[in-house]
């Protein structure tokens, strides 16, 4: 694709959606989604080994050509999230990582001050760091500040399907970074993940929209339209609002049909 | 004999027994790709595996990448 892709730390990637890997039933219907999302690059978790667990997703993923990205999901402070990370660039041989530091069981929403933390070790020890973050412009700037190479601000809680809450915020956001903008959680439907690139979002990062729809790979494909339609419309720049109506046909030229005339 | 805990659960090892044989232990076949370790939270390198000896009461986490995010 000709600058249209998603570029991060100096890797291109074709697609500007992300996929997360969790929520879905199985291998099968996830390797599917993931075609017909488009996506190559896709979150993975590290957890305990389970010896009679069917399957690889590294060797699903691999197959698909999509990079797997290790994310620190379930860690709950700055210490277990940097050694997740280590743990992950060990077993998956890669020094990217998405950081995820939650502040909170119920709403799943980060710790910032463990999250920053985290963030400057890791990136000191030679991550790439792709932090998920709250939508809060001044975290999301420090976090910047820190080294990382992208930011990645929620919409809403992850898994709540409630969309972009505070768009205000990620314009603020969007408007100050120098590094991608990746929307990260909360999207519920295609148009959330369209309305996010139409705001000028770099990409969008999203799971449980996709693995726990009725059809996985029909909404996979659903998101991958909506994000090229909002990166397109974005490029495009669109019209601005107005109060009134403004005529699309001439005004000029129009007949007189009064007949007879007043 | 040692006694340590692997992902969780009370295993018994013969004495001196090395991370390479608690991943063993966890039901990881061959070369262990897409592996990797911690005891008593510290990352052991795959390659410090078959020389890091196991002491009584260590804490041995064996992970891997699962469907998640």
């Amino acid at each position: 694709m000709n600058g249209v892709g998603l570029e991060i730390a100096g890797r291109s990637f074709d697609s500007r959606l992300i996929m997360g890997t969790g929520g879905f039933r199985n291998l099968e219907v996830m390797a599917e989604a993931l075609e017909t999302s488009g996506a190559d690059m896709a979150t993975v978790a590290m957890r305990r080994v389970d010896p009679a667990a069917r399957g690889s997703i590294l060797e699903v993923l691999e197959e698909a050509g999509v990079f797997a990205l290790p994310n620190t999901a379930g860690c709950f402070t700055a210490r277990d999230a940097v050694t997740t990370a280590r743990l992950a660039r060990e077993a998956l041989a890669t020094d990217w990582v998405k950081l995820e530091v939650i502040g909170d069981d119920r709403t799943l929403l980060p710790e910032p001050a463990d999250l920053l933390e985290a963030a400057e070790t890791l990136v000191a020890d030679g991550f790439t760091v792709l932090p998920y973050t709250n939508d809060d412009p001044v975290l999301a700037r420090r976090l910047e500040d820190a080294g990382c190479a992208a930011v990645m601000p929620l919409g809403s809680p992850i898994g709540s399907g409630q969309g972009l809450l505070n768009p205000y915020n990620l314009r603020l956001i969007r408007e100050r970074a120098a590094v991608p903008v990746i929307l990260d959680a909360g999207v519920g439907t295609a148009s959330d993940a369209a309305l996010a690139m139409e705001m000028g979002c770099d990409g969008v990062l999203l799971a449980s929209s996709v693995s726990r729809a009725q059809d996985p790979p029909a909404m996979a494909r659903a998101m991958r339209l909506a994000v090229e339609a909002g990166f397109e419309a974005h490029r495009a720049g669109r019209i601005p609002r107005r109060l009134y109506a403004e005529p699309s046909s001439p005004t000029e030229g129009l007949p007189e049909l009064t007949w007879p005339p007043s | 004999m040692t006694v340590v805990l692997i992902n969780g659960e009370r295993r018994e090892l013969p004495r001196r027994a090395t991370v390479e044989a608690a991943v063993r232990a966890a039901g990881v076949e061959e070369q262990g790709r897409g592996v990797a370790v911690a005891v008593d939270g510290e990352v052991v390198p795959r390659g410090q595996w078959p020389d890091t000896r196991l002491r009584e009461g260590q804490q041995v986490e064996v992970l891997h990448a699962v469907q998640g995010g």
